[in-house]
């Protein structure tokens, strides 16, 4: 009996919790990069489903979406003086890092919840790749070649935060643009959109898109892999063409 | 699975001049390369280099992945050889005989410069063994032909004769080392191995650096073999032309690095720059064909000296691992 109890008052508790639902919609599931591709940008609609017996909160609903792209093992390298010259002395690896992150907001991080918390949540650039429930942090050393990391490759603008990048179209309506760079890598991008209220996520959702080459750029792409000395050859070939052809253009003697 | 796929509706200006590079996975401004490549072709065709070494590193400034930038200029070294040694052959400026040796030799040196890049790699100090080489062959290099020069031209202006041929009987005692060999064209008669060594040298420094090692090549040949330049120049391209077709086609095999769009821009403003380069060498003097290369060559060792020994003005760098896909 008593169990019972237990049972349904946590069932109670787990419902008040999912009070709300995330719907989430893409503009598209997929880039295709052509031969005049510079970029492009995709838009993530979403809806905040209220349960019906649910009381209206008396904090305001925050969004936070999160872009993640393909993952590979980053090295950063730091260049130190030895003796007259400059040469890269330590090196801190980050396996399985995305080479794409994006960070948009409804609004500031900052006025939406303490530094501490946004670390528990994984929110903010620096936070994303946290690994959940880690038991010790990342030493000093290991945080400072982080945070280069993060900032050169926002420079790259393969990593970003916008801060106001998530827009409320009505109260329950809200939209997000992801601007991806020509530079972006190809392949799987995982989207995580999570609902805050006074600093407490009340739901989250996920969806995806792929950035794949298309056309001529996908045909010579797997050719280099598939058949190597095939495109090997035919590389040679045509530039050594190229030679050829224009020694017998511009011949005037 | 008809999934709706975004587009930008109009290509903008910026997207018709530039193009999507497949293999180095970035889009890059189409007049920018072709103006880039015409420059080093000229240059490429004026002093018998491939200009690889100039191209290279240009590339890697233009944010194209390391790997594919050594490879794909490789084809462009090739292609833009290629019309320039038609052009040498037509004014009977190349030494096939020569050129044959330095081949052979530039193989074995290629291979052994493959080993050394490798095991320079797994220790993790390949980039500064990179720089290092550049900083101190190009500033030895320029440095020496720039005071050869100088000296040349310092003589001519005090009416001396100038020396540049052998006069009979008259050579270093390693052209004697056994297996001499007649090179009519080069108007040389050496032993063979004094220049298998030259080219086993050219071989490792061109797979270690990734160039083609005409900037060694070229001042080795005028300087130490007195041959004519002229035929130092074609011999050379020939020498290059060979070795980088097959770089070519090994890079493509090993890490299929090499981007066929890239390489194709690099060739069409490549072989018409080397076409120029190639008329104008005609009319260049000796005196000034040599200050002009020495010159060449000491600014690119002067540059990577700057990298090496100013304070760097971003210290950190990201590097992604695993190929360049």
């Amino acid at each position: 009996m008593m169990r019972w109890l237990i049972l349904l008052v946590s069932l109670l508790c787990a419902g008040s919790v999912r009070a709300e639902t995330l719907i989430a919609a893409m503009s598209a599931h997929q880039i295709q990069i052509n031969s005049n591709y510079t970029g492009s940008q995709l838009t993530v609609f979403g809806m905040i489903e209220r349960d019906g017996r649910s009381v209206a909160r008396g904090t305001p609903y925050d969004i936070v979406v999160t872009v993640r792209g393909p993952r590979r093992m980053l090295l950063v390298r730091e260049k130190e003086k030895v003796g007259p010259i400059w040469i890269n002395r330590t090196q801190r690896r980050f396996p399985d890092s995305p080479l794409f992150l994006s960070v948009s907001s409804s609004r500031p991080l900052s006025e939406m919840m303490e530094p501490d918390v946004a670390r528990r949540e994984r929110v903010g650039l620096a936070n994303a790749e946290r690994v959940r429930g880690a038991v010790f942090e990342l030493d000093a050393e290991s945080a400072r070649f982080r945070d280069n990391m993060v900032r050169i490759l926002q420079s790259k603008e393969l990593y970003g935060y916008e801060r106001r990048g998530v827009t409320f179209l009505s109260q329950n309506l809200f939209s997000a643009p992801i601007d991806v760079p020509a530079t972006a890598p190809t392949g799987p991008y995982e989207i995580e959109i999570v609902l805050f209220s006074g600093a407490v996520p009340l739901a989250r959702q996920t969806t995806n898109f792929e950035v794949v080459k298309t056309g001529l750029e996908q045909s010579l792409a797997n050719g280099a892999h598939e058949q190597p000395w095939l495109y090997g050859l035919i590389t040679v070939a045509f530039a050594l063409m190229l030679g050829w052809l224009a020694a017998v253009v511009f011949r005037r003697d | 699975m008809a999934q709706p796929v975004a587009r930008r509706p109009f290509p903008s200006f910026e997207a018709i001049v530039q193009i999507y590079l497949p293999i180095a996975e970035l889009p890059i401004s189409v007049l920018m390369v072709l103006g880039l490549s015409g420059a080093v072709g000229f240059i490429s065709g004026l002093f018998g280099v491939g200009g690889g070494f100039l191209l290279t590193p240009l590339l890697i400034f233009l944010d194209i992945p390391p790997a594919v930038a050594v490879a794909t200029v490789a084809a462009q070294v090739a292609g833009s050889s290629m019309s320039s040694v038609m052009t040498y052959i037509r004014r009977r400026a190349l030494d096939f005989k020569l050129g044959s040796i330095l081949v052979a030799g530039g193989i074995i040196g290629t291979v052994l410069g493959v080993l050394f890049f490798n095991s320079m790699r797994r220790l993790g100090q390949l980039e500064l063994v990179i720089t290092l080489s550049y900083v101190t062959l190009f500033s030895i290099i320029g440095g020496l032909m720039l005071y050869g020069a100088v000296k040349a031209m310092l003589q001519v202006r005090a009416g001396k004769p100038q020396r540049l041929r052998r006069t009979a009987g008259q050579h270093p005692a390693w052209m004697g080392l056994p297996w001499r060999m007649r090179f009519h064209r080069s108007q040389l008669y050496c032993s063979v191995l004094p220049i298998m060594g030259l080219a086993v040298v050219i071989g490792f420094i061109g797979a270690v650096l990734g160039v083609g090692g005409g900037f060694v090549l070229v001042p080795a040949l005028l300087y130490f073999f007195r041959i004519p330049p002229a035929v130092v120049v074609g011999t050379s391209l020939f020498q290059i032309l060979m070795t980088m077709t097959g770089a070519t086609i090994l890079h493509a095999v090993t890490n299929q690095s090499v981007d066929m769009i890239l390489a194709i821009l690099l060739l069409v403003g490549g072989v018409i720059g080397a076409q120029f380069g190639g008329r104008a060498a005609r009319n260049l003097k000796v005196e000034s064909f040599r200050l002009l290369l020495a010159l060449l060559i000491l600014s690119v060792g002067l540059r990577f000296g700057i990298e090496l020994f100013l304070p760097p003005s971003e210290p950190y760098s990201v590097v992604i691992t695993e190929g360049a896909r």
